[in-house]
C-alpha cells in the first residue's frame, strides 16, 4: 500500500524563470513540489480542496491553484511565484507596495495567493471595478481584513498603473 | 458612586503619558507587511529540523464509541515508519489534562488521544510518525481499530435527561457546570413592570472563525537536555504549558514556545494544546523531531468550534414609557465532549450582563452541557456575544411587540454618555463610551431615512428590505479572577503583560514583548510607542517578531487573545520604553555634565534642552555603558543596564465567589453597527444592501490597523450570520466538513463596509487605549435585527443567529400560517 502512487518521473518545469528538471512521485501535488521540493515557501496552504486560493500561483500566465494540480502535470510549463515579485529580497513590486499603504493584509497567509490574483486581474484588466475585483477574489479566501482593504488595495495599484 | 458597604467601586485614576503623539495615534504602515507580502514570513508549517518525521493521527469516525482495540502492527511494520502512539500508551504516559471544572465535572479525565472510549466524531485515537507526510497518512490506514458504537446526544438540552448517554462516566451526568446569577430584583421587577415581554426560545449557533492557516507544530524532546521544543502556532503559549507540564511532567523551563508568524487565531488556537502534547510524547518515544500540519477536514472537525448556546424561556419587565428594567433567563451553553478552556463561557458573559443598557435586574440560570461534538474553544467575542446578540433580540422583539421605534427604545436605555464610568449589577466598571452619538452615527452612514423611504417604495416587489441594528460590547483585559467565580479553589486572578526594550550595543533600540500576533500589528504599534517615549522614529525600533519563551519576556498571561494587546501589551512596552528612557537620560546627563532635569531625547540623541547642539547618538550612550566601562562613574556601572523590563499590571482585585460580583474587565469598546438587507420573498435569500459600523476603542494607537480589525470582526459576524455553521447529524457526524461546504465568506459574501469615528478615551488605561479586535459579534445582531424588520405582519420572530435562505423562507412563509409566533406580552 505503501508504495502505491511511488511512480516516478521526470518533470521539466520553470519557477520563476529558474529551469528545474526534477523527478518528482506521481501523486506529489504542484504546491508540495513548489513548497517542499523547490523551498519556496511563499505558497500556502489552507484547505487542499480547491477552495481558499492560498496556493494560488500563475501557470503559463494563468492563476491557478496548485492544490489542484499534480506536479507532473505542471511539465513543461512556466510558474510564477510570490517569491517572483518585487526586487530583489527587499523590494516591493506596485501592486505589494499598495497593499502596503492601504492594509491590504493582517497575518499575511492569504497574501501571497491575492498579490497573484491581483497581478493576474490587473495584467487582464487594468482598471477594475470594485464588482469586478470582487468576483476576481471570490476564490481567495482572507479571514482577517474582511476583503474591504484588499479591495482599496487593488484599486489603488490599478489607479498607479494607470499614472 | 460606592457600594452599598460604601467603598469605592472604580480604579484608581491612571496617570496617562504625556509623551504619545508624535508616532502613536497615526496610520504608520507596518512593519510586518514586506516580508509578509514578499512570500518571507515564517508560518510553522514552513519550519523543519533534522531528522524530523511527520504525524498523521487516526481518528473516531464515530461520535461516541468505546475503543476495543488498536492494532498497530501491520502500521509499524511498514519501511519508513518511525512510531506509533496509542490511547492505550497515553493512559500510562500522561496524567489527565489539569480541569478548571469543580468536581463533579473537574474528575473529567482527558488525555491528549482517546483512552478507552471516543467522544466526539474525528477525536484522535493514535498517530503514526513516518519519514514523509504521504507514508504517514498512507500507514495509518493500517491501524486497525476495532470500535463497539455507544449512543450518541448531540442536543445541548437533551443531553441532561436521563435518557441521554453519559459522555464522562466519572463526572456522572452531562452537567459541565451549573449556576445561578442573580442582580437586582427581576421578581420585583417582572411584578411591578406594566408589560411583560417572554420570548420562548432562541438560539445561538455553532461556527468558527476558522484562520485561513490551520494548526500546526514542530516538537522536539531533546533527549540530551530533556528540554521540548514546541514551535508552533499556539497564541497562548503560557496557558498551554500550564496544562502540557503537569500532563506529562515537564517544567516550565523545560518547556521552550516559539512562534513567529501565525495565519490567524481568532482563540482557536488556544486549546492546540492537546495535540502538543501527544507530539511531545511521540517525539520522546521516536527519539525525533516530529512535525504536524492540520489538514483542513481535521481543523474543522476536530479542533475547536465556537460556543452554542441556546436560551428558553425568557421573560422581560418593560415600563409604560419603554424603560426595560432587566430581563430574566435560562441559558444552556454547549461546550462539546471536552472542557479545554470551559468552563470559564460560563462567567465570561459576565463581563457585559446589562449589555450597553441600564438594566438592573437581571437573572440567568446557567448551565453548561457536554455533547458529543467537537470540544468548543474561545472563537472570537467569546462567551460575550451570545449573551450580548439575546439582549439585542430582547431589545428588538420589545420594540416590535409593543410598538417602540427601535431607535428611540435603544436611546432611552442605553447607559448615557454623562453615567460613565459606569457600575453595572454585578459590579463592572464601564469605562466610557457615548453609544447614542454612535447609533445616530450610523444610521447617518447608512442614510436611514432614505432605507426607510426605500423599505416603503419596495412594498409588494417581491423583494422586502429590512433594516437592522446591533449594539455591543468588546470588553479587553480580563480579570482572570473570574474564574473564582464558577471554581473558588482556582489560583488565579489580575491580569498583565511583560516587556523589554533594551539599547543594544550598537544604539539599536531594541524591543520584546510576551504576546503572540496573528497579524495585529504589534511590530508596528509598540515601535510607535518606544519611539514616541524614546523621542526616535518607529524605524530605529526593532520589535522582534512572534513569540520566543527563551529570547523574550513573558509571564503567566503572555500570549494574544481577548482583546487586550494596546492596553496590556503597550502598557508592558511603554514601561519599559520609560524605564529605558530614565537610563539614556541619566548616562547622558552625566557624559554632558548636565542636571537630568535639562536633558532631551529628540531624533535618536540625547541633548541639553536649552542647547541642542550639544548632543549625544544614542549609540554614544550604549557604547560607553557596554564598552567604555572603565569611564563609566561607579553609581551609573551600578544602576544602569539599558536593558529594561516592565510587567504591566492592571488594577484589579479579586472578584466574590459567592455574590458573583466584581471588576472583570478594564475595558469596554463599544460597537453600534446598521444594516439594510433585501430578502427575496420567494426564495428567503438575503442580499446586504449596505452595512455600516461605528466602533469605538478609546485612543487608537494606530487608525488603519483599528479600521483593519473592525473590518475582519464584522466579516466574520456576518459570515456566521448569513453563511458558517456547524452542522451535525443525529449520529453526531459533522455533515460540513470542509471548506467545500461549510463556507467561509468570500469577496462576495462580504459587502463594503463603511466605518465611522468616535473616540471616548478610557480613564483606567495609561494610554487612553481599549483592547479591541473581537467586535462583540454586532453583525450577529444586526443582521438578525435587519430580517425581521423585513418579515410581514404576523411573522415568528428571528430566533436564531445562522439565518441561511431556508431559515427565513420559514419565517416568511410563519406570517401565512399564523402560528405560535414565540413571543407573548402580558400587560396590566
Ligand atoms: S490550499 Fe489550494 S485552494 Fe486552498
Ligand atoms: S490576512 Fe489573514 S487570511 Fe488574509
Amino acid at each position: 500500500m505503501a508504495t502505491e502512487g511511488a511512480a516516478v518521473h521526470v518533470i521539466d518545469v520553470t519557477v520563476n524563470g529558474v529551469p528545474h528538471s526534477t523527478a518528482v512521485p506521481a501523486r506529489r501535488l504542484l504546491e508540495h513540489f513548489i513548497r517542499e521540493t523547490l523551498g519556496l515557501r511563499g505558497t500556502h496552504i489552507g484547505c487542499d480542496t480547491g477552495n481558499c486560493g492560498a496556493c494560488s500561483v500563475i501557470c503559463d500566465g494563468q492563476l491557478i491553484k496548485s492544490c489542484m494540480m499534480l506536479a507532473v502535470q505542471a511539465d513543461g510549463c512556466e510558474i510564477e511565484t510570490i517569491e517572483s515579485l518585487g526586487d530583489g529580497p527587499d523590494g516591493l513590486d506596485p501592486i505589494q507596495q499598495a497593499f502596503k499603504e492601504h492594509h491590504g493584509l493582517q497575518c499575511g497567509y492569504c497574501t501571497p495567493g491575492i498579490v497573484l490574483n491581483a497581478k493576474t486581474l490587473l495584467a487582464e484588466n487594468p482598471h477594475p471595478s470594485e464588482a469586478e475585483i470582487r468576483r476576481a477574489l471570490k476564490g481567495n479566501i482572507c479571514r482577517c481584513t474582511g476583503y474591504v482593504n484588499i479591495v482599496r488595495s487593488i484599486e489603488a495599484a490599478a489607479g498607479a498603473q494607470g499614472e | 458612586m460606592s457600594t452599598p458597604s460604601g467603598e469605592t467601586t472604580y480604579y484608581p485614576e491612571v496617570e496617562q503619558s504625556e509623551r504619545l503623539g508624535a508616532w502613536s495615534g497615526k496610520s504608520v504602515p507596518r512593519k510586518e507587511d514586506k516580508r509578509l507580502l514578499k512570500g518571507q514570513g515564517a508560518f510553522v508549517d514552513d519550519l523543519w529540523m533534522h531528522r524530523q518525521g511527520h504525524v498523521h493521527f487516526v481518528r473516531s469516525p464515530h461520535a461516541h464509541a468505546r475503543i476495543v482495540s488498536v492494532d498497530v502492527s501491520r502500521c509499524e511494520a511498514v519501511a519508513g515508519v518511525y512510531a506509533t502512539l496509542t490511547g492505550e500508551e497515553v493512559g500510562l504516559l500522561q496524567q489527565p489534562f489539569f480541569q478548571m471544572a469543580p468536581e463533579p465535572a473537574g474528575l473529567m479525565k482527558d488525555y491528549c488521544l482517546a483512552v478507552g472510549k471516543a467522544r466526539y466524531m474525528g477525536e484522535p485515537v493514535a498517530c503514526v510518525l513516518a519519514e514523509s507526510a504521504e507514508l504517514a497518512r498512507d500507514a495509518a490506514a493500517l491501524v486497525e481499530v476495532v470500535y463497539e458504537p455507544l449512543a450518541v446526544v448531540v442536543d445541548g438540552i437533551a443531553t441532561i435527561e436521563p435518557q441521554a448517554p453519559v459522555l464522562h462516566e466519572e463526572i456522572g451526568s452531562n452537567v459541565a457546570w451549573h449556576g445561578l446569577y442573580d442582580y437586582g430584583d427581576v421578581d420585583w421587577a417582572l411584578e411591578h413592570a406594566d408589560h411583560v415581554v417572554r420570548i420562548d426560545r432562541l438560539h445561538f449557533h455553532r461556527f468558527s472563525s476558522t484562520p485561513l492557516e490551520t494548526t500546526g507544530a514542530l516538537v522536539n524532546w531533546d533527549p540530551g537536555t530533556g528540554v521540548v521544543e514546541f514551535r508552533s502556532n499556539n497564541q497562548m503559549p503560557m496557558f498551554a504549558a500550564m496544562f502540557i507540564g503537569p500532563a506529562i511532567g515537564l517544567g516550565v523551563d523545560h518547556m521552550q514556545f516559539s512562534s513567529q508568524d501565525i495565519g490567524g487565531g481568532f482563540g482557536i488556537k488556544i486549546t492546540s494544546y492537546t495535540y502538543l502534547t501527544a507530539l511531545a510524547l511521540l517525539s520522546r518515544k521516536a527519539g525525533r523531531p516530529v512535525k504536524w500540519s492540520e489538514s483542513r477536514w481535521e481543523h474543522l472537525v476536530a479542533s475547536a468550534h465556537g460556543n452554542e448556546r441556546t436560551f428558553l424561556d425568557i421573560e422581560v419587565p418593560v415600563m409604560s414609557d419603554g424603560t426595560i428594567l432587566g430581563f430574566k433567563v435560562r441559558a444552556f451553553d454547549d461546550a462539546g465532549a471536552y472542557l479545554r478552556y470551559e468552563p470559564l463561557g460560563a462567567v465570561i458573559w459576565s463581563q457585559v450582563v446589562p449589555g450597553n443598557y441600564r438594566f438592573k435586574h437581571v437573572r440567568v440560570d446557567y448551565t453548561e452541557t457536554l455533547t458529543n461534538k467537537c470540544p468548543v474553544g474561545p472563537n472570537r467575542g467569546y462567551s460575550r456575544l451570545q449573551h450580548l446578540w439575546l439582549i439585542e433580540r430582547i431589545v428588538d422583539v420589545v420594540a416590535k411587540e409593543l410598538n417602540f421605534d427601535r431607535v428611540a427604545l435603544r436611546k432611552l436605555n442605553y447607559v448615557q454618555p454623562e453615567e460613565f464610568p459606569y457600575e453595572t449589577p454585578n459590579g463592572c466598571i464601564y469605562d466610557s463610551g457615548d453609544y447614542p452619538a454612535m447609533l445616530d452615527q450610523v444610521l447617518e452612514l447608512i442614510d436611514y431615512e432614505g432605507a426607510r423611504a426605500r423599505q416603503l417604495a419596495s412594498a409588494g416587489s417581491g423583494k422586502r428590505i429590512g433594516i437592522g441594528i446591533g449594539s455591543t460590547l468588546d470588553s479587553g483585559t480580563n480579570n482572570f479572577g473570574q474564574s473564582r467565580i464558577i471554581n473558588s479553589a482556582l489560583p488565579f486572578s489580575g491580569n498583565g503583560e511583560a516587556a523589554v526594550v533594551r539599547l543594544d550595543l550598537y544604539g539599536e533600540v531594541t524591543v520584546t514583548i510576551g504576546t503572540s500576533p496573528q497579524g495585529q500589528g504589534h511590530e508596528t504599534t509598540a515601535a510607535q510607542v518606544t519611539a514616541d517615549i524614546l523621542g526616535c522614529s518607529p524605524d530605529q525600533v526593532h520589535v522582534v517578531a512572534g513569540y520566543n519563551k527563551a529570547a523574550n519576556t513573558y509571564v503567566g498571561f503572555s500570549g494574544t487573545y481577548a482583546s487586550q494587546f494596546a492596553v496590556t501589551g503597550l502598557g508592558a512596552v511603554m514601561g519599559a520604553a520609560e524605564r529605558l528612557r530614565g537610563e539614556i537620560v541619566k548616562v547622558g546627563a552625566c557624559m554632558l555634565g548636565a542636571e537630568e532635569s535639562d536633558i532631551e531625547l529628540a531624533d535618536g540623541f540625547v541633548r541639553l534642552a536649552a542647547n541642542p547642539q550639544a548632543a549625544i547618538p544614542f549609540i554614544g550612550i550604549a557604547a560607553t555603558v557596554f564598552a567604555n566601562v572603565a569611564e563609566l562613574p561607579g553609581e551609573l556601572a551600578d544602576s544602569v543596564t539599558l536593558n529594561c523590563r516592565y510587567v504591566y499590571r492592571p488594577p484589579f482585585t479579586v472578584p466574590d465567589h459567592e455574590t458573583k460580583r466584581g471588576k472583570l474587565t478594564l475595558t469596554y469598546a463599544s460597537q453600534v453597527h446598521a444594516a439594510v438587507v433585501e430578502v427575496d420573498d420567494e426564495t428567503g435569500q438575503v442580499t446586504i444592501l449596505d452595512y455600516a459600523a461605528v466602533d469605538e476603542c478609546g485612543r487608537k494607537v494606530n487608525p488603519k490597523i483599528v479600521e483593519g480589525q473592525v473590518h475582519g470582526a464584522t466579516a466574520h459576524g456576518i459570515g456566521a450570520a448569513l453563511y458558517e455553521s456547524f452542522e451535525y447529524d443525529a449520529d453526531g457526524q459533522l455533515l460540513n466538513s470542509t471548506f467545500m461546504d461549510y463556507h467561509a465568506a468570500t469577496s462576495l459574501d462580504v459587502p463594503h463596509i463603511r466605518t465611522g469615528e468616535i473616540e471616548c478615551p478610557s480613564p483606567f488605561t495609561p494610554n487612553g487605549a481599549k483592547g479591541m479586535g473581537e467586535g462583540g459579534g454586532a453583525p450577529l445582531s444586526t443582521i438578525a435585527s435587519a430580517i425581521e424588520d423585513a418579515l410581514p405582519h404576523g411573522a415568528h420572530i428571528v430566533y436564531d443567529t445562522h439565518n441561511n435562505a431556508e431559515r427565513v423562507y420559514e419565517l416568511l412563509r410563519s406570517a401565512a400560517a399564523a402560528g405560535p409566533r414565540g413571543v407573548e406580552v402580558v400587560s396590566r
